[in-house]
């Protein structure tokens, strides 16, 4: 081991260590530099919204920064018809969250936990109109509408939003059922828990994350849907249809206020339920 | 049934006739099984034997397409799983995530509306001596803990059988050793019929006091340990609890109660009652262990002798492992194992005769060393 | 020997559910009912009547009947076929950026975040959040004409290139092809980065190490291993990017102008506006076929059939 040092194959031959140059460093952060630049294009936008909701504009557009001002968010519903918008908004979101939440999680055990003839044909109809573009499930909805003589309003946009919540739902609730180990019910049943029980006492508290998940974005989707809702309104406005409305002719400042605090309260919702996740994880 | 009479009542468990199948595919091909109470039972198979299956027939997580279950005399068969007075402990415990020890401990006794439960929660989770995570969740508790809160958690209910569906197949070899001996020692503790599914034949043979080996959904033999050990009945026993050797021998007579058979005209005798075949074809076997190397031509008298050259030694510590290629015929090996008691060993290329008791040959049908191989390959 | 579960072959699924047999075989039909039901009555019927309007012919007064009038499509073409166009280039266009923006993202979260990824997983979908029409128009805020954005650009002579080449007019970005393909490129992030995400973070590590111990350089490291493991988050993201960008008219609307108008104002104006009902089925069943016919090309193409 002495004489074939020159020669040996396997000695090691770098062990200095290398050098880190400053074209190394640049290597190395490359990826995070573009990776912030990213970050940065999708917060521009967020950004502005925030920033401009303490504006008060010199115009009806709310374009060019004037003047620090907390008008805008303590006179928010002084904008004529923007908060009974919100209102109605928040009401479709909330019952085509609840129609779509209930009819999607009975729907996603039926494909996970039953085997049936037909499964792949169901699975399609619920991928496909997730795989739509929104005009064309808009107006085709529009189309369906006219020709059965279903007056446009309130209902047939909690109709038009049920259903294309329904697919997410679905995808979602079947993601954590998928998760969910078949040998937990059947411990439940073997330590004398009967069906219901065991619904109650282990299925669903360990899907409701999954359920919780699906009914949040089913209500974002719905709340903030713009061109389905464009071919179905009739005559009633939803915030977003009150915002493309007033774009033309005025912007506000309050419209920035709601979307400031959209903005947080989901900030909120995500935080307190991770906390809410690692707390029952403990 | 009411939670009442769970608990009363004896016998062990019955199994007439059972068979499930899956459409054209027969997981559980007619099995019969008496398990007396209180005894340590061990289902042992290769994946695919059908002994989970027939686990999850006893638990109720499965409807048999045929065949009786019962358990004191009464056929369960038909029962939904939480009105059998069984309990399972499950393959990667199944322990609910959501719930702490103390409420995983505890599920089955609130189902039932059994009064003291904290005291028998308590009682129970200090025999495992695990009292103090009574309030941890099952996530924060290592493999080998969350295995006996999965025991503990069937055992509180007093099941009148305890099904345990490859409980140690998730831990690691030295936590599984020392789990074996728990298990045991609760079981003697408790009394309970317990009821072992696995493939671990080592397993079986540690903790079981009956083992009925599985093979394509049947029971190839049924018995003590050291019964199916030392006389398998079948080449697939034989091959799957432990290594064999098996040569091609003929027949050629009885008298009283020794059989005589002929391998390339040298005599190998063995009792009649360790002949599985009927035939004049058949396989001479004799474990590993049991045989020994003499020099060539000093083996003693009354045994069976099979002179051969060494054509391989393996020294592993404790023993020392010897290919010896017969000069009879050779197309046939002999394996033996002998324990390292001296420090002499024997050289590859020597010629030896290898010997063992007659009273340890057994005999099986032509062409088993073809089904040994494969369920030692499975084992 | 290695603990290996047994299981009852089931012919697919890992466990069979928890009581086989017992089920009724009705039983999945009975809770699938309503949302088929839903789902057959208001997107499967809606689309079928949509095409069979597409045939139609008449007009608001006289009334519509089918009678397989194919022009319609054949109008629709002459009349609207540079919206439709439109729609797949700037689509497109989008969609080729977002992988350019989303991959350095998604691969910084995966790898690089370390303690910060959950937090930059939240922020990626914190812009779902607030509307999608508020943060459009915070777009025309950000690229107005005498903003800094704009500015910048026309100083160092960015603009006058761009200008040229047709994506920009008169030293301004806003009205152009590319404000509108930067807002659909903003306003759809957020789902090619998620799936690049998940594609990403699957990896395991190790395999990058293995590749340089096998001389490859942290370049090939990355075509070789990284990038063809990440391909069904880049084929996903891709749809989920293209569809509905293919179908948007906020950003045209918003950020461009009429030379900007895409397939989706068309269908808008029709529909709502001159309420020429066949014609406009015809341009949406169009739109439909159109990105169909190019989502099966595309996924067959990647080879990943089984995506759905």
């Amino acid at each position: 081991m002495t004489a074939v040092k020159e020669s040996d194959p396997y000695a090691p031959t770098e062990f200095r260590p290398k050098k880190v140059g400053f074209g190394r460093w640049v290597r190395e952060h490359l990826v995070t530099f573009f990776g912030i630049l990213g970050l940065l294009y999708l917060f521009a936008p967020i950004f502005v919204v925030i920033v401009f909701s303490f504006n008060k504009p010199k115009g009806l557009f709310n374009y060019t920064f004037t003047e620090f001002s907390f008008d805008a968010w303590t006179g928010v519903c002084d904008v004529p018809g923007m908060c009974d918008s919100l209102w109605l908004s928040i009401r479709i979101a909330f019952f085509s969250t609840l129609a779509a939440t209930i009819l999607g999680t009975i729907a996603a055990f039926a494909l996970v936990r039953h085997k049936f003839r037909g499964r792949g044909f169901a699975n399609i109809l619920i991928f496909v109109p997730m795989a739509t573009p929104e005009v064309v499930v808009g107006s085709s909805l529009l189309v369906l509408f006219v020709n059965m003589g279903v007056p446009l309003g309130q209902l047939t946009i909690w109709i038009a939003h049920t259903m294309f919540c329904l697919s997410f739902v679905i995808v979602t609730v079947k993601a954590r059922l998928v998760g969910l180990d078949p040998r937990l019910e059947q411990a439940a049943q073997d330590l004398y828990a009967n069906r219901v029980q065991t619904f109650f006492r282990i299925t669903f508290p360990l899907i409701m994350p999954g359920v919780v998940a699906a009914a949040m974005l089913s209500f974002s989707l719905s709340f903030d849907d713009f061109i389905i809702t464009n071919f179905n309104s009739g005559s009633e406005v939803t915030f977003p249809m009150f915002v493309w409305g007033t774009s033309k002719k005025a912007l506000p400042p309050q419209i920035n206020v709601i979307g400031t605090a959209m903005l947080l309260i989901a900030l909120f919702v995500v935080i307190v339920g991770r906390a809410i996740g690692k707390r029952r994880a403990r | 049934m009411t939670a009442a009479d769970l608990n009363t009542g004896t016998g062990g468990l019955k199994i007439r006739g059972l068979h499930k199948h899956y459409g054209t595919f027969t997981a559980v091909d007619g099995i019969d099984l008496d398990v007396p109470e209180g005894s340590f039972f061990a289902l042992l198979g290769p994946s695919g034997c059908g002994k989970t299956t027939t686990l999850r027939m006893v638990a109720g997580l499965e409807e048999p397409t045929a065949g009786e279950i019962m358990i004191g005399g009464k056929d369960i068969s038909r029962q939904r799983p939480y009105q059998r007075p069984v309990n399972t402990v499950f393959q990667s415990y199944a322990l609910f995530p959501h719930m702490t020890i103390f409420e995983n401990v505890a599920f089955g006794l609130r189902r039932r509306k059994v009064d003291g439960v904290d005291a028998k929660v308590k009682e129970m989770l200090d025999l495992v001596e695990m009292g103090h995570l009574a309030h941890r969740k099952p996530t924060q508790l290592s493999g080998g803990q969350q295995q006996r809160i999965a025991v503990v958690r069937a055992l509180v209910n007093k099941p009148k059988v305890l099904l345990l569906d490859e409980p140690l197949g998730a831990l690691d070899l030295k936590l599984r050793r020392q789990m074996q001996l728990e298990l045991k020692r609760i079981q003697t503790e408790v009394g309970i019929t317990f009821i072992h599914v696995t493939h671990d034949q080592e397993e079986a043979m540690t903790m079981a006091d009956t083992i009925a080996v599985l093979n394509k959904g049947k029971v190839e033999q049924m018995g003590a340990p050291v019964d199916l050990y030392e006389n398998p009945r079948t080449a697939f026993v034989a091959g799957f609890l432990g290594q064999t050797n098996l040569l091609t021998a003929k027949v050629v007579g009885t008298s009283g109660d020794v059989l005589t058979t002929d391998f390339h005209g040298i005599k190998i005798t063995m009792p009649v009652s360790r002949m599985a075949a009927t035939t004049q074809e058949v396989e001479v076997g004799v474990r590993p262990e049991k045989i020994h190397i003499a020099e060539l031509g000093e083996a003693p008298v009354g045994r069976n002798v099979v002179d051969g050259v060494i054509i391989d030694a393996s020294f592993i510590g404790v023993s020392t492992q010897y290919v010896i290629r017969t000069l009879a015929d050779a197309e046939e090996e002999i394996t033996v194992f002998t324990q390292n008691s001296s420090t002499s060993l024997r050289r590859v290329g020597e010629t030896v005769s290898a010997y063992w008791h007659p009273d340890h040959t057994f005999g099986l049908h032509e062409g088993a060393w073809q089904e040994a191989e494969a369920a030692e390959v499975a084992s | 020997m290695t603990a290996i579960a047994h299981v009852p072959p089931t012919g697919g699924t890992a466990t069979p559910p928890p009581e086989p047999g017992r089920s009724n075989k009705l039983t999945p039909y009975f809770l699938l009912l309503p949302a088929g039901l839903a789902l057959l009555v208001f997107f499967v019927l809606p689309i079928l009547t949509l095409i069979n309007t597409s045939l139609q012919s008449g007009g608001l007064e006289e009334g519509y009947t089918f009678t397989w009038s194919f022009s319609n499509y054949w109008d629709v073409w002459v009349d609207y076929w540079p919206q439709f166009l439109r729609s797949f280039v700037y689509a497109g266009s989008a969609t080729v950026l977002a992988i350019l923006i989303a991959y350095p993202i998604a691969y910084m979260i995966a790898f690089k975040a370390g303690q910060w990824r959950s937090i930059l997983l939240v922020l990626i979908i914190a812009p779902f959040f607030t509307s999608f029409l508020i943060r459009t128009l915070a777009w025309t805020t950000i690229l107005s004409d005498t903003g800094p954005v704009t500015s910048f650009f026309r100083s160092i002579h960015v603009l006058a290139l761009t200008d040229w080449i047709g994506l920009t007019s008169d030293s301004r970005i806003l009205a152009t092809p590319l404000a509108v393909i930067l807002g659909l490129t903003y306003n759809f992030l957020p789902f090619m980065t998620l799936p690049l995400y998940a594609s990403l973070e699957k990896q395991d590590p190790g395999l990058l190490q293995a590749a340089g111990d096998l001389y490859a350089s942290s370049w090939q490291g990355f075509w070789k291993i990284t990038w063809p493991l990440s391909l069904p988050g880049v084929i996903s993201g891709t749809l989920l990017t293209f569809i509905p960008a293919a179908g948007d008219y906020v950003n045209a609307t918003f950020l461009g102008s009429m030379r900007e108008s895409m397939t989706g104002n068309a269908i808008d104006a029709l529909f709502l506006r001159i309420r020429d009902y066949s014609h406009a089925a015809a341009l949406s069943v169009s739109l439909m076929a159109a990105i169909v016919v190019l989502v099966i090309y595309y996924v067959r193409r990647s080879g990943t059939e089984d995506l759905v």
